[in-house]
């Protein structure tokens, strides 16, 4: 076998025809081809709702990332495909929402905690937190290790969403 | 320079009067000078059907299965260089194009299937003969739709044959509910849906320059060309021509880019591949500079990738981008249509007035290993050797000019090594998918696109059982189709496999219960003619030739012969197998479990 070079994560932007199946054949393309998915997010951007933008994080050598973007640029539907993590200095986010259920010093320190990663508070019982919090992969990550600690009992989370730095679209 | 056909998202105007859809759906076929449609009815597209019945502007072709179609629809394109279009209904109908329709986008066949679909209030439902057809077909067609909206019937019938003809061609797939078929609505012409569709034609001018200066300086070149030359239009085997000679390289190509260069030029070294010639192979193995001329470096040219072409630089001009890089890395890729890319090539090259390197040291040591003869066989005896078949099948036709077809097996890479083509559009074979039962379906629908051609599918006995049926359809339309079974009464390649791999151990591989060839071809209407021995072979052919209608001939041939050279999967092209005494009988697990 070649020798690729080495693994790197990327976080492709993709603008599509916001219509249906565009969805399906992107993700068919990734399965069929053996192509990772880290974390896929996808909501229509434009006014008039005729267009998608999809952000994928994956994964793979620089010419299994070259060959993902030569495969889903043929598709018809797909208008751009941008690999912000080659393009240089972008913004990355993720959201959650973390329901932490417990009462005492567990609470507090819940709360503490919020408090230091700068989450919200959604929703609040006797019993219960919903938090809200958003920023990078890894601070998400982290946050949510420490809540398994006083009382996380459910996490929703979405995945990506990024944009490149600067006046220039990517 | 990157090219937006389709460049806004406006419908245009539809026409104050207003048709029904299947009404729509012809004119529309109509406009884009469709003339022959390959279809089966159905309760679906039976509004469709009426509307064809009322008209005489596009004539239809009643297959007798859906996957003839689509070959039927394949041989038309590739034979005439116009799109295939095919119509069949819901469900079943739809389902049994499938094999045609990937065997379409793997060998890049411009078709446009039109499909019937239940009535939109009864999608989801599991309705009689219901299937998710735009889902079935999202992985194996270039694009598709499911039109919900009868005003958007026409511009979609427009942008599926652009789609289909351009760029990268392929199949696409038109999923109609009945009850859009027969709703009204205006007419229009064609207009633009999808700006992300990119179409990159013109390749970029300083890769090109740099490719030239690369010629130039090469001492050991090669053109390794393929599919995409025929796809790209006559004019691009012409440029192919002037290419060959202005540089004085010799020429490969692939199953699929057969007749793009002349079989009979000196610089002509044959088929590459897994079955390729000796020089060929050997010469894409030692080359300094390897041009890819719209190939996809297949792993059945390639052999193991890591042995491939070791000491070459490797320039690659393929339309689709995915294509380059994707299983051999480049030097220099050039994304662009292969005529519009060899155009600029060649004005370079004579605006430095290049003067290609001498290459006698090359051409001699390619003297040295043409004299293997590697496609040489020994016809001794009465039993007829598959590979003089196709000679002599050869001889007899090739003041004819004819169009060959094939099924898939050892008789397809027996055609291809011993059957002879000086132009393009003459060879019709699954290359892609390897689909068995291709070669009658595509032989007529060639045959419809050129009545005056001779048409032969060069056929196994397995095979052509594959889709036997269609003979009725050669009947029904009076197309003089040829069949020319070569009979080992073995599914040849298997059997090969099976003694190479398995130790002879021929499990399933021999063909059982086989009807009699020349019975069946009376019983459909069809002439038959058995060919028993050498002395029968010759008389056999001509009265094949001289017939005015269908023919179907039994060619019986020796049963175990083997299709040499071959480069078993997993080897290097060094390691090519010549003749009998090289198979050893068995392989290790690593490369049993490669196909």
């Amino acid at each position: 076998m070649r020798d690729l070079g080495p693994i790197r994560r990327h976080t492709l932007a993709i603008t599509v025809d916001n219509e249906s199946g565009v969805l399906a054949k992107i993700v068919g393309l990734f399965s069929a081809r053996g192509y990772n998915i880290e974390s896929l997010t996808v909501a229509d951007i434009t006014e008039s709702h005729d267009v998608s933008r999809i952000t994928i994080v994956t994964s793979g050598s620089q010419e299994v990332i070259d060959q993902i973007e030569a495969q889903l640029d043929r598709l018809v539907t797909v208008h751009k495909v941008s690999d912000l993590t080659e393009l240089g200095p972008h913004v990355e986010r993720e959201m959650a929402l973390l329901k932490v259920v417990g009462g005492g010093d567990k609470r507090l320190e819940a709360m503490r905690l919020a408090d230091i990663y700068r989450a919200r508070v959604v929703d609040a019982t006797i019993e219960s937190f919903i938090f809200e919090i958003t920023g990078s992969t890894e601070k998400v990550n982290t946050f949510i290790a420490l809540m398994r600690e006083v009382g996380l009992v459910e996490v929703a989370r979405g995945g990506v969403v990024a944009i490149s730095r600067g006046k220039d679209p990517s | 320079m990157a090219e937006a056909a389709l460049s806004d998202r406006s419908y245009g105007q539809p026409t104050d009067e207003l048709f029904v859809g299947a009404r729509l759906i012809l004119k529309a076929l109509e406009e884009q000078g469709v003339e022959v449609v390959f279809g089966y009815p159905g309760g679906a597209v039976l509004p469709i059907y009426d509307a064809l019945f009322q008209q005489s502007v596009i004539k239809h072709i009643l297959v007798r299965h859906e996957q003839a179609a689509v070959h039927a629809a394949e041989g038309y394109a590739r034979s005439t260089g116009k799109p295939g279009v095919v119509l069949v209904t819901s469900g079943p109908g739809a389902t049994n194009a499938v094999t045609g329709i990937t065997d379409a986008l793997l060998d890049s066949i411009p078709i446009v299937v039109l499909t019937g679909q239940v009535a939109t209030h009864l999608i989801g439902s599991d309705a009689f003969q219901e299937c998710d057809t735009v889902g079935i077909t999202r992985h194996c067609s270039k694009h598709n739709y499911l039109v919900k909206d009868p005003e958007r019937l026409a511009d979609i019938v427009h942008e599926a044959f652009h789609i289909a003809t351009s760029g990268r061609p392929g199949p696409v797939v038109i999923d109609i509910p009945k009850d859009v078929q027969v709703a009204r609505a205006g007419y229009r012409k064609r207009s633009a849906l999808h700006n992300g569709y990119k179409l990159q034609l013109k390749g970029e001018l300083k890769d090109i320059e740099a490719a030239v200066e690369m010629l130039a300086k090469a001492e050991r070149p090669i053109l390794y060309t393929g599919g995409g030359v025929i796809n790209s239009g006559n004019g691009a085997s012409q440029l192919l021509r002037e290419l060959a000679r202005v540089t004085g390289a010799p020429v490969t190509s692939t199953l699929m880019g057969l007749g793009a260069f002349p079989a009979a030029s000196p610089q002509w070294l044959g088929m590459l591949g897994m079955h390729g010639t000796y020089e060929a192979n050997m010469a894409m193995n030692e080359c300094d500079l390897m041009l890819c001329i719209g190939a996809r470096f297949d792993d059945r040219v390639t052999g193991r990738l890591d042995a491939f072409s070791p000491n070459s630089k490797k320039i690659h001009i393929d339309i689709d981008r995915s294509s380059i890089n994707k299983n051999v890395k480049a030097d220099l890729g050039i994304i662009g249509d292969v005529g519009y890319v060899l155009e600029d090539l060649l004005k370079i090259w004579k605006a430095r007035a290049h003067k290609a390197v001498d290459q006698k040291a090359w051409f001699a040591k390619i003297g040295e290993w043409r004299k293997k003869e590697s496609l040489g066989f020994k016809q001794t005896g009465k039993e007829i050797l598959p590979q003089y078949a196709i000679q002599r099948l050869y001889e007899a036709t090739k003041a004819k000019a004819p169009i060959i077809s094939t099924e898939v097996g050892q008789h397809q890479m027996w055609a291809a090594q011993h059957f002879h083509f000086e132009s393009p559009r003459k060879w019709l074979t699954s290359g892609g998918l390897g689909t068995m039962g291709y070669g009658l379906p595509a032989a007529i629908g060639a045959q419809l696109g050129n009545p005056r051609s001779l048409v032969i599918d060069i056929a196994g006995e397995a095979s052509i059982l594959m889709n036997i049926q269609e003979m009725s359809t050669a009947i029904q339309y009076r197309l003089p189709v040829k069949v020319f079974v070569l009979n080992n009464e073995y599914m040849g390649m298997v059997r090969q496999w099976q003694q190479l791999t398995y130790e002879s151990r021929y499990a399933e591989s021999y063909s059982e219960a086989l009807p009699d060839f020349v019975k069946l071809a009376e019983a459909y209407g069809w002439k038959g003619i058995r060919i028993e021995d050498v002395d029968g072979l010759d008389a056999g052919i001509a009265e094949m030739i001289a017939y005015d209608g269908p023919v179907f001939v039994d060619c019986r041939v020796a049963k175990l012969e083997n299709c040499f050279p071959m480069i078993p999967s997993g080897a290097a092209h060094t390691e090519m197998l010549l003749n009998p005494s090289d198979v050893k009988g068995e392989l290790d697990e690593d490369a049993q479990a490669l196909v």
